[in-house]
């Protein structure tokens, strides 16, 4: 393929998180992106949780800016309602073709005003509320759905299937309703595809035991997720589906559907800490709810999740029974639910519940098989896309990636890392065609208002019924003509419809505007659209103000129209008190030094510094050893059965002999200066000192095996961690009689008051090592204590393969801790058994401890850096969910064990994903400054340095300036705009653009010359 | 003559509570119609100024909000927000402004009815102590007015 012919745009197929991310990913970085949604809106599954867990931010709440920015980015062309039929072409150069659903409104002149849905006749059930309620025929999927149009439901829409009707085209003044329109074909080229299709929820009613869909109170997990919404069926309150009561005990039955030979063999990974998280939920709401988890196994092995599980036992009182449950019967008067089992110590119960909610697995999309013929991709065994260990977002076709849930059951972090891993994958397979497909917008010229007086124009909007209905929006307008400064009035229908926009460019030039200010909707979702306008009138951005009468006023005092009136006027001149003192700003331009810095050459870091480097960026990878490999140079083969000194040498080698990488071994960093786009580093190499510049920084310091204090490791030479009983086994050191009898301990370290985190991968290394041992020695008697048995996703299939293998799995608890003694020089183990009650007596030939995964010399790091470290001394991530490697200081990120013991591929996935994302500003060779940003008056400014100090980004310095006292100056570049420093400086040096003290008093005192 | 109501100045920072404001709106939760919102970047904007501009002002109430402990969108700046408004409140207090008048709370974006009804109990605070009569600058002037003559 010559480069000639590469197209620099990308394909992503499903619009759930993943989706999302990796399209803002690549278009950030310069592609242009086609996002192509199964259904009508965007969103995924991630649109319909209540909350994400561990931190139970509101799902909604953190999804949706994304749905707004895929939707605002110019390079992201989203097509919703559509599949793709086919893939031609080859790596590079693609031709897909795309079959665009009708939606019989157009989304184009569509603007969500909602005014038609009450002309539409026909109920049908809402699938985005899983059917426990009703829409309209003609609906929104939700209220934040993008793209933000309505659409018809063809399957029950009366003039489709009789040719009556017709309401809704007379109901749409702006004519946006085509009850005539049809699918439509479209071919598209692009270089890459990236799937992320998502995932369906296990369908409970396959499992007739638990009498779903029989049984009245027994509800799916996900069902849970919309009735404890507040904006779901119920406004948030949870009842019963039989009598609409609230429940007072509730039970989760874990794994429908999932570690279960009858449906899917697989963990599904995440249903464990999501019934946590519903059951807090729950808890939070009533904390006299009385609520069982019923389980196997808790796995919460992700970061936080531990704690997580912790606090939903002990804070919470959420009580949890390890029991498989059989079956679920119904107490036919008074559809109560009976469940019998047994329990862990053998005794037998009988309860009764008001309600059962299952936790149902996650299973690859319905259009998966669809989906993996069109593209010509392999599925696996499960029906999940085939991908390779150590390349976990690689698909069987070249040019093809995967991520998210279609790879295998994750949660939202992992999904997101993948996506912008397979962007990573995807972005360096294009570099040199980067940037070829998008357009920089240009902007007009922007007009100088320094020196003139405001001349306000004011835009009242009448929402369609939503603000008209309530406030009387003329004498809004005349009240806000009368106002100084405001030379121009108007209300209009939609003030946000494109025509508006128009006009609304033409008024500020006609009339000579200086100032904006609308009087509509909230400036959270609309004040980039009025902005974009104005500066399309050669406006700045900043001389727009908004005044909220819709979400404040008018939605909250529909019973107090005059009140409403009269609040929508005072909002109205706070807003123009303010924009009379609005001052354009400057949106500062920094350069970037297009070169990365790779702390840390272990795997992470070495795939990290590679995927950079496939996309055309300079990087400076540091190792603290000699030898590149970290971790991987101590494992010899995975559960997998692959073999990691093959993925090391592979890497090493293209990472040696890449072009654009330079490898400082034996090497630290010694001092850090600057910020994103502009970094400086000392580093010491192999004790010479020197200084790189570069644009961001990707810390992979990795993490150890603990080296535990107790079972007399290191005293007795028996006695081995897991990784050196790998190695041990891999180099041939040990002898057939060590495998005679063979004791494993999990959580060694792990899951204790000392280290409360699940260290995630040593459940898969026990076994790893158990059916190697097996394999060597069939006749070797296996035994694993563990607390609960972590081996999510596919590999549950080897824990299984272990049992039936004869390895034998023990409880153990905090209160039986197995103690190992030695006895003239041999091994002696006294462990309890929960099953039979008592103790019993092994001597092991050979002790295996499943030590935890400890953090590096993180520390270090982090106060070089300054970002932060959390409490077990992992670095602490932006955001928990949706940015999983990005730091809230710019320009640096995170991956591999630094961040959270993971598995390889976990690894590789999260070191692609930090390296797309420090590409971001790579490619773009520059930083664009808000210019919502600090100004520092020198005159004022005595330097007492408590801007300094209080800044949480460290984007104000004090220092010398050249002749005068100190002074502080912000770093524009970094500066986040808080108003932290503003608020305290002492002298009132400091200003915050768009937010000065003169404009807030301004608008105090324009609220109180009403009194 | 209609009952007296209150005029209450509330300062939100715009990631959190200003969003849960929007929320309420959303919802179509009810609250008193005389509060008047001041969006700000972060509650650690506010300095103590503006709550005493307020009132001067003659603002018979000061409500500020912002994100819960641990959820500032600026890492910190909601901690440094909590403790100025915690100097302020003693402050006041010690000039014999009623500490009803002035309020802080935590309210995520997410938290639409925890906005309602700390609306309402910030207003039914502020209503039972009637109309402000400290600090406020037309007072003043008219004591200082009496104190001439």
């Amino acid at each position: 393929m010559k480069n000639s012919k590469k197209i620099g745009a990308v394909m992503v197929v499903g619009g759930g998180i993943a989706g999302i991310q990796a399209s803002l990913d690549l278009a950030e970085q310069g592609y242009l992106v086609y996002l192509i949604e199964y259904s009508p809106s965007i969103g995924g599954t991630m649109g319909q949780l209540e909350k994400t867990f561990p931190t139970l931010d509101c799902s909604m709440c953190i999804l949706s800016p994304k749905l707004v920015e895929a939707e605002r980015h110019s390079s992201i062309k989203i097509i919703a309602n559509a599949s793709i039929e086919s893939v031609n072409g080859t790596a590079g150069n693609f031709k897909v073709n795309i079959l665009k659903r009708p939606r019989y409104v157009d989304e184009e002149l569509c603007n969500a005003c909602g005014n038609c849905v009450d002309y539409c006749p026909v109920n049908i059930s809402d699938t985005f509320n899983e059917g426990l309620a009703q829409v309209k025929c003609l609906h929104i999927p939700f209220p934040q759905a993008v793209p933000s149009s309505y659409l018809i439901d063809p399957l029950h829409c009366l003039y489709i299937l009789k040719n009556e009707c017709r309401q809704c085209e007379q109901a749409c003044k702006l004519k946006a309703i085509n009850l005539n329109q049809k699918e439509e074909r479209i071919e598209l080229e692009v270089g890459a595809v990236i799937l992320t299709p998502g995932l369906d929820e296990f369908n409970a009613g396959r499992k007739t035991e638990y009498g779903y869909g029989e049984y009245a109170n027994v509800i799916t997990s996900i069902e849970f997720e919309r009735i404890q919404n507040a904006s779901g069926p119920f406004q948030g309150h949870i009842v019963r589906m039989s009598d609409g009561k609230h429940p007072k005990k509730l039970a989760f039955i874990q794994c429908v559907g999932s570690r279960d030979l009858s449906s899917n063999s697989y963990c599904s990974s995440v249903c464990c800490t999501y019934a946590i998280k519903e059951s807090i939920i729950a808890k939070e709401h009533d904390p006299e709810l009385d609520i069982t988890i019923f389980f196997m196994d808790i796995r919460t092995q992700g970061k936080g999740f531990e704690s997580f599980f912790e606090r939903g036992k002990k804070e919470f009182g959420i009580h949890f029974v390890r029991s498989r449950i059989s079956s679920v019967c119904q107490d036919p008067q008074t559809k109560d639910l009976i469940l019998n089992y047994a329990a862990e110590d053998g005794s037998h119960h009988s309860d009764r519940f008001d309600l059962v909610v299952l936790s149902v697995g996650l299973e690859p999309t319905k259009t998966a098989q669809e989906l993996a013929q069109a593209a010509s991709i392999k599925l696996n065994q499960f029906g999940f896309c085939k991908t390779h260990e150590f390349m976990p977002t690689q698909t069987s076709r070249d040019g093809i990636f995967v991520a998210g849930a279609f790879q295998s059951p994750k949660d939202i972090p992992e999904s997101v890392m993948q996506a912008s891993g397979s962007a990573a994958l995807a972005s360096g397979v294009l570099s040199d065609v980067r940037g070829t497909l998008v357009e920089e917008k240009e902007h007009v010229p922007e007009r100088d208002v320094t020196g003139e007086d405001p001349r306000i124009g004011v835009f009242v909007c009448h929402c369609g019924v939503n603000i008209a209905g309530v406030a009387d929006v003329s004498q809004i307008r005349e009240y806000a003509a009368g106002l100084d400064n405001v030379v121009f009035a108007q209300q209009s229908m939609y003030a946000c419809s494109r025509d508006s926009q128009e006009k609304i460019i033409e008024i500020i030039k006609e009339h000579s505007l200086n100032r904006v200010v609308v009087a509509a909707c909230t400036p959270r979702t609309h004040e980039p659209l009025f902005q974009e306008t104005i500066r399309e009138a050669g406006l700045n951005r900043c001389l727009y103000e908004m005044a909220n009468i819709r979400d404040y006023c008018t939605w909250v005092h529909a019973k107090a129209p005059e009140a409403a009136t009269e609040k929508s006027k005072d909002l109205v001149r706070m807003a123009v008190a303010k924009a009379r003192l609005l001052t354009p700003l400057k949106e500062e331009i920094i350069p970037v030094e297009r070169r990365g810095l790779v702390i840390g050459g272990g795997l992470s870091g070495m795939t990290a510094a590679l995927a950079l480097a496939n996309q055309g960026f300079e990087c400076v990878l540091l190792e603290k050893e000699k030898e590149l490999g970290g971790n991987l140079k101590h494992l010899f083969f995975t559960l997998n059965k692959n073999n990691p000194q093959n993925l090391l040498a592979e890497i090493k080698d293209k990472v040696l002999n890449h072009s654009l990488i330079t490898v400082c071994a034996d090497a630290k960093v010694k001092q850090v200066k600057g910020y994103v786009g502009n970094f400086d580093t000392i580093i010491v190499s192999e004790q010479k000192t020197s200084q790189i510049s570069h644009g961001v920084i990707i810390i992979a310091t990795g993490a150890m095996e603990l080296q535990p204090d107790e079972y007399l490791y290191g005293k007795h030479e028996k006695v081995f961690t897991q990784q050196k009983l790998g190695e041990a086994i891999a180099t041939g050191s040990l002898h057939q009689s060590d495998f005679k009898n063979v004791l494993m301990i999990q959580c060694v370290g792990s899951r204790t008051p000392e280290r409360p985190y699940c260290s995630k991968i040593c459940c898969g290394a026990a076994i790893k090592n158990a059916l190697k041992i097996k394999q060597l020695n069939p006749l070797a008697n296996i035994y694993i204590f563990y607390k609960d048995i972590r081996t999510y996703g596919f590999n549950e299939d080897f824990y299984r393969e272990a049992r039936n293998a004869g390895v034998v799995f023990i409880r153990y608890d905090d209160m039986h801790k197995p103690l190992i003694t030695e006895e003239s020089g041999e091994l002696q183990a006294v462990v309890f058994d929960p099953v039979i009650g008592e103790n019993i007596l092994i001597r092991p030939s050979l002790l295996a401890l499943s030590a935890a995964v400890v953090p590096g010399e993180n520390e270090t790091i982090s106060q070089l850096l300054k970002v932060p470290l959390n409490a077990e001394g992992f670095f602490l991530e932006a955001h928990a969910k949706l940015r999983p490697v990005d730091f809230a200081t710019d320009g640096i990120f995170v991956c591999g064990l630094a961040h959270s013991p993971k598995t390889i591929d976990e690894s590789i996935s999260q070191a692609l994903s930090a390296a797309a994302r420090a590409a971001i500003p790579l490619a773009k060779g520059v930083v664009m400054a808000e210019p919502i940003v600090s100004c520092v008056d020198k005159e004022k400014c005595f330097g007492c340095g408590i801007c300094e100090y209080l800044c949480p980004y460290g984007s104000i310095k004090v220092e010398e300036e050249t002749g005068t006292d100190l002074k502080a100056h912000t770093i524009t570049a970094s500066c986040k705009g808080c108003g932290v420093c503003a608020a305290r400086c002492p002298r009132m040096a400091i200003t915050m653009g768009r937010f000065t003290r003169e404009q807030i008093n301004a608008q105090i005192d324009a609220y109180a010359a009403n009194w | 003559m209609s009952k007296w109501q209150p005029n209450i100045i509330t300062f939100l920072c715009n990631w959190c509570t200003y969003g849960a404001a929007d929320m309420a709106g959303v919802s179509r939760l009810e609250y008193p119609p005389y509060i008047r919102i001041i969006r700000v970047p972060c509650s650690g904007r506010i300095s103590p100024k503006f709550i005493l501009a307020a009132f001067r002002e003659g603002a018979d109430g000061v409500w500020i909000s912002g994100c819960h402990p641990g959820d500032c969108h600026y890492i910190e700046g909601n901690y440094y927000g909590r403790r100025k408004f915690a100097l302020m409140k003693s402050l006041l207090e010690h000039t014999g402004i009623e500490p009803g008048r002035l309020h802080f709370s935590w309210i995520s974006s997410a938290e639409a009815t925890k906005f309602a009804d700390v609306a309402w109990d910030v207003c039914k605070s502020v209503e039972a102590l009637g109309p402000s009569t400290k600090m406020v600058r037309q007072r003043a002037a008219q004591i200082s007015q009496n104190l001439i003559s």
